[in-house]
């Protein structure tokens, strides 16, 4: 059996020294091989950032793709092999910006597979403008006079586009997000994990420091239950998004592929491609 | 009696014209005579005139007429719009209700029959349509049976009853229509010659890709709505589910192309297809995909640009885009088939080119082939081949101590690289859009990125297809005529009306690989020709630029555009090259 350090390869990230992205890649090591998988049986899809060249530093197959995209191609891979694990990650411009659109849409499709963003509150690759989750007044390069826009609360938006697996942790706790991402690659649907990851080079105020002092794990709520949309919500709004845990869970819902009867009975790679002859003049047999 | 006629039936759209049409012609073709028709429409859903146009013949037809011979008219408007088209002698049915009238100028008989009358009497005006088919037939001496089986079928479903009642529809046109026979003076002949009674297949260009992407083994296609190209997806829609496959209407134009390009990098052939708008949105992908070296295919069937354009309108003005879009340098392939049949080989092509080379294929339609309909021989499946090229689908055996990610872009003499799919045992590699090394691995050096990029492009040098172009016509001419998609069949029509032993040869080369440019196939027939004449459907002539490129004799070249959204007539063609023949009367 695969354990975490066969999900690595000898190549070394060209991130800086202390980018919480290091620590959300080792996360997802060991939650792999925590669940079983094979490093053959993994598929990561990513992004365009900093935080999107995840994908060359897992020994998986990856695919690194363009900016904002890593959600439609990894719904296409899980179209096409139902049998591989797809995790698709990417940064918060990645997926709350340029590919907000893909975000929401596969919150409310449902396809079975795990979306992982690391979520620095910066655009850390284009050297430190600001970003969707930016707070409001956080000075960057791009709005040198504090931004004038309200953040994205990304589980919020999760939650209100129909996710059915919600969660939020911070890079710094690797063993709690080690645990949520076993959780969210064993859901069967679509699973959503906002990391808060710290750019230590172009985020001095969403520091490692500031997230110990204002996320409030979600097992300080009495009697939470986290099956419960409407509660969820609530916390979620009276606490400005700052919390970490898994936060909401539907272990019910259908996926999308589930709905589809007989397409998810075998993947579609292992198919026939060509048409039976009866078929074939069944079909032309239309156009006479 | 007549080898052919045109017949066009107008009305308000929302008003069952085009199921008017549909009976009218499926029975036709299910006579075995071979058809070409066309529907004018317009954006909006309901009202606004609409109209199809239907032309039959004893004889193979590519191509709407010059003018119409019957015109079913079921409002005013459509006689007011239309009747200019009639030949000399035409005539013009019209439904009593709306007390028709026609400019007198005009030669031509106005006939009206109480369509809407007939219809309420069986018992819904809905029916007024097979009161027109009944009386169109009976102009057409057409026998009666085939139009009364195809309704049987089409209506059966709702009981003997609606059956009945509609034979009967069918029945009084028919006789309403005789009955003016015999005190009118119709003294044009509008009897149709008797077909040869073969079967053909009657259908759009877009169901002939649908059927031809079943073929080549799609399953999945994410998609997302486009007049003209949503047929596609439609057809996708109803014949997937019945194969285990699925459609998925995505939340726009790049989840479409890239959730394909995520099918195909995992194994399972995909693609997606759209029209001008949409292919705006996909170039960044159309990059990923070359650069990735990972098979696309997407198919533009192109309507009138730029922006929303002539949504509903014929042009042909998104080859340059097709041809140099995204940005950097890939290998590409652009498809552009020659008829609605061969629609259906080429999309089974464009599959096998994508995963045989690792590029993006784009297959060109238009409006005018993707939306007319027209009759083609049967399909050969024998003719149906699945040709994966490198792409590796079962597990590699590795070495144990061999930890090396697989050589996913290792230099090749073609260029083509092994592709295992993810999942297998001993492929592990890593794709991306950064320039990489034979690994995968993002890598910025100059030796590496000179040797990928020349590796990449190597693949397409010297790329051409077993038929890059239809030629009709010899090597030696003193005219080739160069066109592609729907206006080969108008082009063609044109050229047939010139006798080669008065003007000489007119060659017609109807090009179907536009991407890398077939220059060298082509020479032979460029150099053999005292003149070439390039005919399109867009204002900047981009395919007489592109041919223009290729070949060095620029004084002995002609450029014929049109680009106000409706397609060419064959007259249009024709009064062109005679000014170039410099032929003064019509022969
Ligand atoms: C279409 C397109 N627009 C812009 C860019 C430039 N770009 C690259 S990464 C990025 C934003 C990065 O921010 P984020 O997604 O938060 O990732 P991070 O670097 O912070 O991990 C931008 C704007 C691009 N690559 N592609
Ligand atoms: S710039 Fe920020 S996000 Fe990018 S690697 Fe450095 S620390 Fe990480
Ligand atoms: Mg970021």
């Amino acid at each position: 059996m695969a354990t975490f350090k066969d999900f690595r390869n000898n190549i070394k990230p060209n991130w800086c020294p202390g980018c919480g992205d290091f620590s959300v890649q080792a996360a997802i090591q060991k939650a792999c091989a925590g669940n079983g998988l094979e490093p053959d049986e993994l598929a990561v899809i990513t992004g365009i950032g900093c935080s999107g060249r995840l994908s060359g530093y897992i020994k998986s197959y990856g695919f690194h793709a363009t900016h904002g995209r890593s959600l439609p191609v990894a719904q296409g891979v899980k179209m096409a092999n139902k049998d591989l694990t797809v995790i698709a990650s990417g940064g918060d411009g990645d997926g709350f910006a340029i590919g907000m659109g893909h975000t929401v849409h596969a919150l409310k499709r449902n396809i079975d597979i795990t979306y992982i963003v690391m979520d620095n509150q910066i655009y850390g690759l284009t050297k430190g403008q600001t970003s969707p989750s930016s707070s409001k007044g956080f000075v960057t390069k791009s709005t040198p006079k504090g931004s004038l826009e309200q953040p994205i609360q990304p589980i919020k938006t999760a939650l209100a586009s129909g996710a059915t697996f919600v969660a939020q942790s911070v890079s710094s706790d690797i063993k709690e997000l080690t645990s949520i991402i076993q959780q969210a690659i064993s859901h069967k649907g679509f699973s959503f994990v906002n990391v808060f990851s710290p750019c230590v080079t172009y985020n001095k105020v969403n520091t490692y420091d500031w997230f110990k002092e204002n996320l409030i794990p979600i097992a300080d709520f009495e009697g939470y239950d986290v099956h419960d949309a409407n509660s969820a919500m609530n916390t979620i709004m009276e606490n400005d998004g700052l919390l970490k845990g898994i936060i909401y869970h539907n272990p019910d819902a259908p996926s999308y592929e589930e709905q589809l009867g007989e397409y998810n009975d075998e993947p579609l790679i292992s198919r026939e491609m060509r048409l039976e002859r009866s078929t074939f003049d069944d079909m032309m047999a239309e156009f006479k | 009696m007549k080898e052919q006629l045109s017949w066009k039936v107008g009305g308000q759209q929302g008003e069952g014209i085009e199921s008017t049409g549909e009976i009218f012609s499926t029975t036709l073709n299910r006579l075995g005579y071979h058809l070409y028709s066309y529907r004018h429409f317009s954006s909006r859903i309901k009202g606004g005139h609409t109209n199809n146009n239907v032309r039959i013949s004893v004889d193979e037809v590519r191509s709407v007429d010059d003018n119409i011979d019957i015109l079913v008219a079921f409002d005013q408007q459509t006689i007011d719009v239309n009747s200019h088209e009639l030949y000399a002698g035409g005539i013009i049915l019209a439904d009593s209700k709306f007390n028709p009238t026609v400019d007198e100028s005009l030669d031509v008989v106005l006939v009206d029959i109480p369509f809407t009358e007939i219809a309420k009497e069986q018992g819904s005006q809905l029916m007024k349509n097979m009161v027109a088919i009944g009386a169109s037939a009976r102009l057409m001496k057409l026998p009666m049976e085939p139009f009364k089986d195809m309704i049987h079928t089409m209506f059966i479903r709702k009981g003997e009853e609606i059956v009945e009642s509609n034979h009967n529809a069918l029945r009084l046109g028919y006789e309403a229509m005789d009955e003016k026979f015999s005190y009118m003076n119709i003294t044009n002949d509008f009897e149709l010659a008797p077909s040869d009674g073969k079967e053909r297949l009657y259908l759009i260009g877009n169901d002939a890709i649908g059927f031809g992407a079943v073929n080549a083994g799609v399953r999945f296609m994410p998609a997302y709505p486009i007049t003209p190209a949503s047929e596609i997806m439609e057809y996708m829609i109803k014949h997937l589910p019945k194969l285990g496959g699925t459609v998925i209407q995505t939340e726009d134009e790049i989840a479409a192309v890239t959730m394909a390009i995520g099918s195909n990098y995992a194994g399972a052939r995909s693609f997606t297809a759209s029209a001008g708008p949409g292919l705006s949105l996909m170039m960044e992908s159309i990059g990923l995909s070359g650069m990735t070296e990972t098979p696309l295919v997407i198919v533009n069937t192109m309507r009138g640009g730029p922006s929303t354009g002539l949504p509903t309108k014929q042009e042909q003005a998104d080859l340059n885009q097709m041809i140099y879009g995204t940005h950097g340098d890939i290998p590409k392939i652009v498809l552009a088939p020659s008829d609605v049949e061969d629609a259906f080989y080429s999309t089974i092509d464009a599959f096998n080119l994508a995963e045989y080379y690792q590029v993006p294929v784009i297959l060109l339609s238009d409006l005018q082939m993707s939306l007319g309909k027209q009759t083609s021989d049967p399909f050969d499946l024998s003719r149906v081949e699945i040709n994966r090229g490198k792409t590796i689908l079962e597990d590699i055996e590795r070495d144990e101590d061999d930890q090396d990610y697989f050589e996913r872009y290792g230099d090749s003499d073609d260029g083509i690289s092994a592709r295992p799919i993810p999942g297998l045992k001993g492929g592990i590699h890593h794709v991306t859009g950064v320039e990489h090394s034979p690994t995968g691995t993002p890598s910025e050096t100059a030796e590496n990125r000179q040797v990928m990029m020349e590796k990449r492009m190597r693949k397409l040098e010297n790329f051409v297809m077993k038929e890059p172009f239809k030629v009709t016509g010899e090597k030696e001419s003193e005219l080739l005529v160069i066109s592609f998609l729907s206006v080969n069949g108008v082009a063609g029509e044109a050229i047939r009306r010139f006798d080669p032993d008065i003007v000489g040869n007119i060659t017609h080369v109807q090009l179907k690989q536009l991407h890398p440019f077939p220059a060298e196939a082509l020479y032979p027939y460029l150099d053999g020709a005292k003149e070439v004449l390039v005919i399109e459907q867009n204002y900047s002539a981009q395919l007489f630029n592109i041919v223009k490129m290729n070949y060095h004799m620029h004084s002995k070249m002609k450029s014929f555009t049109k680009y106000n959204g409706t397609p060419f007539k064959p007259n249009e063609i024709e009064k062109y090259i005679q000014s170039i023949l410099k032929i003064k009367e019509v022969l």
